[in-house]
């Protein structure tokens, strides 16, 4: 025991430095943990307080009305509280938004990631992410102001509050983040896949939707579910140029509210606290994470099934 | 008939000659002068120290430098029997990847199935017939030595395969498509010796069918399969000969050298 403790002490010199490195690396991954923890919290405490906002609302209306009434009139004398018309405006102006980023973005991510001249790719990348830097209630008024009129010469009918604007503009919004999410999962495909292509006698364009696309499903799917997740969240764009009536309609052609469009109008409105107009933001607000979740839950399973290893 | 006359009756031998074959990454001069020939049905290996431009020299024979930006052939390169110079500016490089295939130092299966692994070639000439497809893939599995192996899970993803099954669908990738010249880039060297034995077999049986051009850096792999041997070193071809002349009695002394391991 004696040699032992005595041989102890002598490596206890040696091991000194070694217990310093060991606590300091204790402390990193602590403040680490921590940092990661915080962003946990934040998001427990959101759905936390949106389920307990939501559930005095609930208290008064019916989840069946919530979900199948046809008029949000919350602010009304007679108050409806259906959430259909604010969904239906939601993913309307989300579907227009997303016909146009999903097929543009992932075009110009193919051009850069596989035809662009490495000149051609280092001006454009930083243009389309300055495209992604504007703020967002320049595209409401550049919607509303520039689109709007555009549109209608074509549709002299078109109302000057209509989600068809909208859905354009934000999708113009939203395209740099697919392309430029797209183009990184592409450009992740090792060299050696793409040459095994092209050794075969393929075009880079064979090469590019056949193997490099199928390659990076994983990648572009996360950036698809980014781009529907931007779309159905956001809120400026549709709050200018959309119209605030709540309208239970797939037209896009016709004025309506999306949910974020109507938490914003009741957000800046002179509600009292607790009132139960005040505490409908907060069950649309749980609608609207729930849609959310819904497509990211999609997107998780699709790339769970689709992952490709390489 | 292994001899490398250059008269004229023989020309028929060879199934590609190349002359005075130079190549330039920018401006870096990788291969100097080179006049070698392929000759038909036979396999020929090249071999040298790390860096000699060996790998450069295979990929000139389907353009593979013409992928990326300042890559610069000079000479010819003759494909027999239409007697084209396949690096002609005139030639399109997919024009030539479709006669002459290769396989690469690691295995690469695409993000697909082993069946579509094996017709994707086909697919990209085009062709659909489900009956077509199903005999060219069945025929070059057979032929890679891996049709046995798989033919009860050939639509599940080719990354499930060990990586010498997944070399061994390269290959018969490479021949579904009825290449003439079939190129190998170290197909071995991240293989282990049983999988590397099971590759070097397949490559000698595939004599005969087609003309093939291996690079390694194992010699005893290149006294053991080819017919025909180029020692290069820094981009320079300084000896080329039959196998067995080139490891028994070279006639440089720079080959004999590395040969025996006295250098490289």
């Amino acid at each position: 025991m004696a040699v032992r403790s005595h041989s102890n002490s002598k490596k206890a010199g040696k091991l000194g430095y070694s217990f310093r490195r060991h606590l300091h690396e204790r402390f990193i991954e602590m403040l680490l943990f921590v940092s990661a923890l915080v962003s946990v919290v934040i998001m427990i405490a959101i759905v936390a307080m949106l389920v307990k906002e939501s559930y005095v609302f609930f208290q008064h209306v019916s989840i069946l009305d919530f979900l199948t009434d046809k008029q949000w009139t919350p602010l009304f004398d007679d108050a409806h509280y259906g959430i259909l018309p604010l969904v239906s405006g939601t993913l309307v102006s989300s579907l227009i938004a997303l016909v146009v980023a999903l097929p543009l973005g992932t075009i110009i991510a193919i051009y850069l990631s596989e035809f662009a001249p490495f000149t051609v790719r280092e001006i454009a990348k930083p243009f389309l992410e300055l495209l992604g830097g504007i703020p967002t209630i320049v595209y409401g008024y550049f919607a509303l102001l520039f689109v709007t009129p555009l549109l209608q010469i074509i549709f002299p009918e078109l109302p000057g509050f209509n989600l068809l604007s909208a859905g354009l503009v934000m999708g113009i919004m939203i395209i740099p983040y697919v392309s430029s999410m797209t183009e990184d999962a592409m450009r992740a495909v090792p060299m050696n896949i793409r040459e095994g292509s092209y050794a075969m006698g393929a075009t880079r364009f064979q090469t590019a939707i056949r193997v490099v696309m199928p390659a990076a499903f994983s990648g572009i799917a996360a950036a698809y579910i980014l781009g529907i997740s931007r779309a159905v969240g956001e809120t400026m764009v549709v709050a200018i140029a959309a119209g605030m009536q709540p309208n239970l309609t797939w037209n896009p052609m016709e004025p309506a509210a999306t949910i974020t469009a109507y938490i914003v109008q009741v957000s800046l409105g002179d509600l009292p606290h607790g009132s139960i107009g005040y505490q409908t933001i907060f069950a649309a607000g749980l609608t609207l994470l729930l849609i959310t979740l819904a497509f990211n839950i999609i997107g998780h399973i699709l790339r769970k099934r689709y992952r490709e290893i390489y | 008939m292994k001899n490398k006359s250059m008269s004229n009756s023989e020309l028929i031998q060879y199934k590609s000659e190349v002359k005075d074959l130079s190549f330039y990454y920018g401006e870096f001069n990788a291969l100097r002068n080179i006049d070698m020939v392929l000759h038909d049905k036979q396999i020929t290996a090249l071999i040298g120290p790390s860096g000699c431009g060996k790998s450069t020299f295979l990929r000139c024979f389907n353009r593979m430098h013409d992928l990326y930006p300042g890559n610069r052939y000079q000479g010819e390169i003759i494909l027999h029997p239409d007697d084209v110079n396949i690096l002609s500016e005139n030639v399109d490089p997919i024009e030539v990847r479709m006669r002459i295939s290769m396989v690469f130092q690691k295995p690469n299966p695409f993000p697909k199935s082993i069946y579509e692994n094996v017709a994707y070639g086909l697919r990209v000439r085009g062709i659909k017939q489900r009956a077509i497809l199903d005999e060219k893939v069945e025929a070059a599995l057979r032929n890679a030595a891996l049709w046995d192996e798989v033919k009860d899970r050939i639509h599940e993803l080719a990354f499930n395969l060990s990586g010498g099954q997944q070399q061994r669908m390269c290959i018969a990738r490479a021949l579904a498509t009825d290449p003439e010249i079939l190129l190998f880039d170290e197909p071995t060297s991240a293989l282990d010796p049983i999988a590397t034995a099971s590759i070097e077999e397949l490559i000698t049986d595939l004599k005969n069918k087609v003309t093939i051009l291996i690079v390694t850096h194992n010699m005893q792999q290149a006294a053991r399969v080819s017919d025909y041997t180029a020692y290069m070193y820094l981009g320079e071809l300084i000896e080329f000969d039959v196998t067995d002349t080139i490891f028994i009695k070279p006639k440089n002394k720079q080959t004999e050298d590395y040969i025996t391991g006295r250098f490289g």
